[in-house]
């Protein structure tokens, strides 16, 4: 009888122990949710940029390009933008494993970069600054891979 | 005990399957092409060059072959830290396995072709010690029906010196300043036809199935593991660390487990060696090889150049910048980084903890809190990638 009594001491006292880790644990973490819209006002204001894959679906590892349109707060498409690219992975520390550039102006405010590189999933971020006679401003983009 | 055993982790969330998934064989993609390379997917070529390969004659002391580093049963490494061909290198042999998905060859990304990281070694003073011209005549000499068949008539080698080379001994730099450029272009185009073979039959050597990749498709297939498909709790755990805590599969990443790009790890150098920057040397390398994409040799237009194009060039981040091996049989190829520093998996998993500061540019690596017993799991989970 005795023994009984102590093992089932025993066991409550292990399920304590479980029950405190349990509630010690920390929460799981809920990342706040990212912005991923593709299309965004510049930091002050000065343009409306959209970005969308230029062709294929992006992968990951593979070279790419986008296409980034830019258009003035009221909506009118910028044609004369110097669009400079960059990004990298805010959770890891590093920049993009390529330097993509604006590699063509197509008019109307639109403009192809080439040599987008995702090197693994997750969130990255792509970065545009742009000058143009209105003005210097920048955007980022949120993209998950 | 129950709960305890409970809280091991043989469960996986969704994001974490999704990782594994993303490590496992199955999501290797097909063989890429390679458009630098019109002879990449020739049988013949292939043929012809696995034949040189691991002909001992191609090099001028009939000693060193490319297999004299990468050995065929040993993953085609050399287990030593820095590689031996006529004389010691500063860098340790890569392996080979999937070297053909790599758009950057070399620990430093020198080279961007599988073709022409095959010539480099072939005029390396420490490793084949050839020139261009040597083995422009050896093919003549000794292949010259294979090669014709595959790349057509051999160019008149009856002018060329046997020893000369833009990267030999003063003479032979001399013998090569005196050729006319017209020859210097005809002894170019076999010697870079001779990197294509060879690379055409490096493309068949591919990675192996592991136990983690079984693991990886019964877990995806939401099925109960077959028994060459377990894992151990502990080998669990090591995953679990691996794309978690431990954050390996930041840069080990993907089916090959490299993300193809180039960090700084803070790798002490070797003591006696000269100074090794890495990425940082390898980009102006590449841009100036004559061999690279741009190249008259490449086989395709500038359009099939966006790695060398788009490539980073000038970013402190690349001091010191070396690419992260695949870890699939790492753990039974020791010794470890690019010049051999680290002997065993314990000292690696060690330096990745310890996170120390690189000599010169700066460690992407911040210090982490590994247990003893982590450390074993992690190291656990490492073997299932090996055979």
């Amino acid at each position: 009888m005795r023994s009984v009594a102590l093992y089932a001491i025993a066991l409550v006292a292990l399920l304590a122990v479980a029950f405190v880790a349990y509630l010690a644990k920390p929460p799981v973490t809920q990342k706040p949710e990212l912005n991923t819209s593709r299309e965004r006002t510049t930091d002050k204001g000065l343009y409306a940029v959209s970005i969308a894959p230029d062709g294929a679906e992006v992968k990951q590892g593979e070279l790419h390009s986008w296409i980034v349109s830019v258009k003035t707060a009221e909506g009118k498409p910028v044609s004369d933008a110097v669009i400079t690219v960059d990004g990298g992975m805010p959770e890891h520390n590093h920049g993009l494993p390529t330097a993509p550039e604006v590699t063509e102006n197509l008019g109307d405010g639109r403009y192809r970069v080439e040599g987008v590189k995702f090197s693994m999933s997750g969130w990255w971020e792509l970065r545009f600054d742009i000058s143009s006679p209105a003005g210097q401003d920048k955007v980022t983009f949120n993209l998950v891979l | 005990m129950l709960v305890l055993t409970g809280c091991g982790g043989e469960s996986f969330t969704d994001d974490e399957k999704a990782i594994i998934a993303s490590l496992s064989l199955s999501a290797l993609p097909p063989l890429p092409p390679d458009p630098t390379n019109r002879y990449a997917d020739d049988p013949a070529a292939a043929a012809l060059g696995a034949t040189l390969f691991f002909d001992s004659r191609m090099s001028p002391s009939g000693t060193v072959s490319c297999s004299t580093c990468h050995l065929i049963d040993r993953q085609f490494q050399d287990d030593l830290p820095l590689a031996k061909g006529v004389a010691t290198g500063n860098r340790r042999t890569m392996p080979l396995a999937g070297v053909a998905w790599s758009p950057w060859l070399f620990w430093d990304g020198r080279r961007d072709s599988l073709w022409a990281q095959a010539l480099t070694p072939l005029e390396d003073l420490r490793e084949h010690a050839g020139t261009r011209a040597f083995y422009a005549h050896f093919i003549a000499d000794s292949f010259a029906e294979r090669y014709e068949r595959i790349f057509g008539a051999l160019p008149d080698l009856s002018g060329v010196p046997g020893h000369a080379g833009p990267f030999g001994t003063a003479a032979e730099q001399a013998a090569w300043a005196g050729l006319p450029a017209e020859r210097q272009d005809e002894v170019n185009r076999v010697f870079a036809n001779i990197g294509k073979a060879i690379a055409a039959f490096e493309r068949s050597i591919v990675p192996e199935e592991t136990r983690f990749d079984r693991f990886a498709a019964a877990l995806t297939a939401g099925r109960e593991p077959d028994d060459d498909a377990t894992l151990t709790p502990e080998e669990i755990a090591g995953l679990k660390l691996f794309i978690g805590k431990a954050t390996c599969s930041t840069c080990h990443t993907g089916p090959r487990l490299t993300d193809d790009s180039f960090h700084n790890t803070g790798v002490p150098p070797v003591d006696g060696l000269p100074e090794d920057l890495g990425r940082e040397t390898g980009v102006d390398q590449v841009a100036a090889d004559p061999f690279n994409c741009f190249g008259k040799y490449a086989d395709s237009g500038p359009e099939a150049c966006g790695e060398l194009r788009f490539m980073v060039k000038d970013d402190p981040r690349l001091t010191r910048a070396f690419k992260p091996p695949s870890l699939r049989g790492a753990a039974s190829r020791s010794p470890y980084m690019h010049s051999g520093q680290i002997e065993t998996l314990e000292a690696v998993v060690d330096h990745y903890a310890r996170a120390p500061a690189s000599v010169s540019g700066e460690t992407e690596l911040h210090p982490l809190t590994l247990s003893e017993r982590e450390r074993q799991q992690l190291i656990a989970f490492l073997k299932t990638l090996t055979n």
